[in-house]
């Protein structure tokens, strides 16, 4: 039998397994785009507007006038205010892991570890009760407060992997030529950690911005709702009548989350699965 | 007090050619402590102290009146028996298990396939590929939830006009999620859609890693595709997809989101519920705190024993 043929065939054939796979993963991502900028009268249509030919931003404004940007603020706040505190705790954390030798720390990492599997769901019953004791239900605050606490094992996780990845060889460098300890560690060590910072940043950034079950019992007044809970309320009220609005809402959730997790994709299977990868 | 200057005895032990540059190794206390502190701070307030308060809570009879200022009793055990008692529990627990399963199984067997497909395609194909991917990863679990919800839409959804193109009866108006069988394959759907491009991309690192001389002399020795993979690839793969798979169940187990807004849809709550959905109603709409306390320590239990492997193959890492 001749080899070339079929090699061909084969050929052909992953590459139509491929678009098969791009159109899978894409289309639901292209379909909330383009049934944003769509009119809701065409989205209420008997046959389906593969793109926008009567292209439109009316949806967005829509939402806008329908409590999103309330929602939008809360999340924003919610968001920068674990951002900032998790970057500066998980940094020093991050250091005392990685560049000291401790009697405790290896009771410190199983304890990282261990904290992640807890699932949030769990916690729900006792947070609310804890954080009703002391009066921070429905603040920007006590969410933040909760949210730091729950990024934290990842940040530090993550980040421990960049300072460690730093040789400690180039601050020791800096001291022989004059620098300080703290000040080698500042002027060597940290700019090195930049991009460490950015990813880890990033990650603290999604997981707040999607953050759904605490968000979910902590803000339960109308006016401290965070994005995803105003959505799903929105998408409840609306029961399925306004689709167009509903995935201009979407579309205003998703594509800071999208762009920040481009900008950092490399970093997020690696440190979930190091150990294993390393066997 | 710190040792600063003492070198660990073992780390002077010739170290192999491949090992990471050497790391200040200082037997010290003080300063590790003060870095610590913070982040210990943050930890015991507002995750440890909750989970004690979640444990204390699971022995005590906690309704309405206690949420009011009414002192809690212990009740012993009392709430472990009537939510073990329960056959609502169980059938929770039952539909928790079998989406998780269905959804942990297609992720990896698609996961697996798509990772080896990008291994033979060309480097454009494998870009396209991955790019399309990653924007499904990247999409937040909610508003891909919507979209899905959208998709298989009861009115105008795509799924019901396609089916009516192709089959020639009229499926408008077809509910998807309204029947607990059909809103769990959507359901399923949206997981896996979700959680497939995390089982590529680490598979695929993971296959780039088999060094291609031994997969050329196995070929030599008259391997086929199947037994070459069967034998040289997956033995690699082995510990990378036991963590993969521990992170699937433990992920899908713990859905939230997903069940909650496709329920907001058009779901009948009742029928519907996964443990998640469930301890936040029995808990917060309900206002059982008590029994909402007693299954959040039993699927705490369940969590951690699933992911005992996984801990300890991290810490391998720390170790090594």
């Amino acid at each position: 039998m001749n080899a070339r043929p079929r090699r061909l065939a084969t050929r052909i054939a992953l590459n139509a397994t491929a678009v098969v796979v791009i159109l899978c993963s894409l289309f639901p991502v292209y379909w909330m785009v383009n049934t944003s900028l769509l009119p809701g009268s065409a989205v209420r249509s008997s046959t389906p507007h593969w793109w926008p030919d009567q292209f439109t931003l009316d949806n967005y404004r829509d939402a806008m006038n329908e409590g999103l940007p309330a929602a939008l603020g809360t999340s924003l706040a919610v968001t920068g205010v674990t951002l900032a505190a998790a970057l500066v705790l998980a940094f020093l954390a991050s250091v005392a892991v990685s560049r000291y030798r401790f009697r405790s720390r290896r009771t410190f990492i199983v304890l990282i570890l261990v904290i992640q599997m807890v699932p949030a769901e769990a916690l729900i019953v006792s947070m609310f009760r804890v954080l009703d004791g002391w009066h921070l239900l429905n603040s920007i605050l006590g969410l933040g407060l909760v949210y730091i606490a729950l990024v934290l094992p990842f940040t530090i996780w993550t980040l421990r992997g960049f300072v460690g990845g730093i040789p400690v060889e180039l601050e020791e460098a800096a001291m022989i030529d004059g620098c300080s300890k703290t000040g080698a560690f500042w002027r060597v060590t940290f700019p090195l950690l930049a991009p460490g910072l950015v990813a880890t940043g990033v990650f603290a950034f999604i997981q707040a911005w999607n953050e759904f079950v605490f968000a979910l019992v902590i803000m339960t007044r109308p006016e401290s709702l965070t994005l995803p809970i105003w959505l799903r309320a929105f998408v409840q009220a609306t029961k399925a009548t306004d689709w167009a609005v509903v995935m201009a809402a979407s579309t205003i959730m998703a594509i800071p989350v999208i762009v920040f997790f481009l900008v950092v994709q490399n970093r997020m299977a690696g440190g979930l699965v190091s150990g294993a990868v390393k066997g | 007090m710190a040792i600063a200057t003492a070198p660990p005895p073992a780390a002077t032990a010739a170290p192999p050619a491949s090992s990471p540059p050497t790391r200040r190794r200082r037997r010290a206390w003080g300063a590790p402590l003060l870095l610590l502190l913070p982040s210990i701070a943050m930890l015991a307030v507002f995750i440890g102290w909750p989970i004690v308060q979640m444990v204390v809570m699971s022995f005590q009879e906690f309704g309405r009146a206690q949420i009011f200022g009414a002192p809690p009793a212990f009740v012993g055990l009392g709430n472990y028996v009537d939510v073990l008692t329960d056959p609502e529990f169980w059938a929770v627990l039952t539909r928790s298990i079998a989406l998780c399963v269905v959804s942990v199984a297609a992720t990896m067997v698609l996961g697996v396939l798509i990772a080896i497909l990008l291994t033979r395609l060309g480097r454009v194909m494998r870009t396209a590929v991955s790019i399309s991917l990653l924007l499904a990863w990247a999409m937040p679990a909610l508003t891909a939830t919507i979209v899905w919800g959208w998709i298989f839409g009861t009115q105008y959804g795509l799924v019901n006009w396609v089916l009516t193109r192709i089959t020639g009866t009229d499926w408008t108006g077809h509910s998807w999620l309204i029947d607990p069988v059909s809103f769990f394959a959507v359901a399923a759907i949206v997981i896996t859609w979700g959680a497939v491009p995390f089982v590529v991309f680490t598979t695929y690192a993971g296959l780039t890693q088999v060094p291609d001389e031994v997969m050329e002399a196995a070929s030599l020795d008259g391997a086929g595709g199947l037994a070459r993979f069967r034998l040289i690839v997956f033995p690699y793969l082995r510990s990378i997809l036991v963590v993969l798979l521990i992170l699937q169940i433990i992920w899908d187990l713990r859905v939230f989101a997903q069940i909650y807004a496709l329920q907001s849809i058009g779901g009948v709550r009742e029928e519907t519920n996964t443990i998640g959905v469930y301890i936040y109603s029995v808990s917060m709409a309900s206002g059982d705190l008590g029994a909402g306390g007693a299954i959040s320590v039993v699927l705490v239990v369940i969590m951690l024993a699933i992911s005992g492997y996984y801990i300890r193959s991290m810490l391998r890492e720390e170790d090594s």
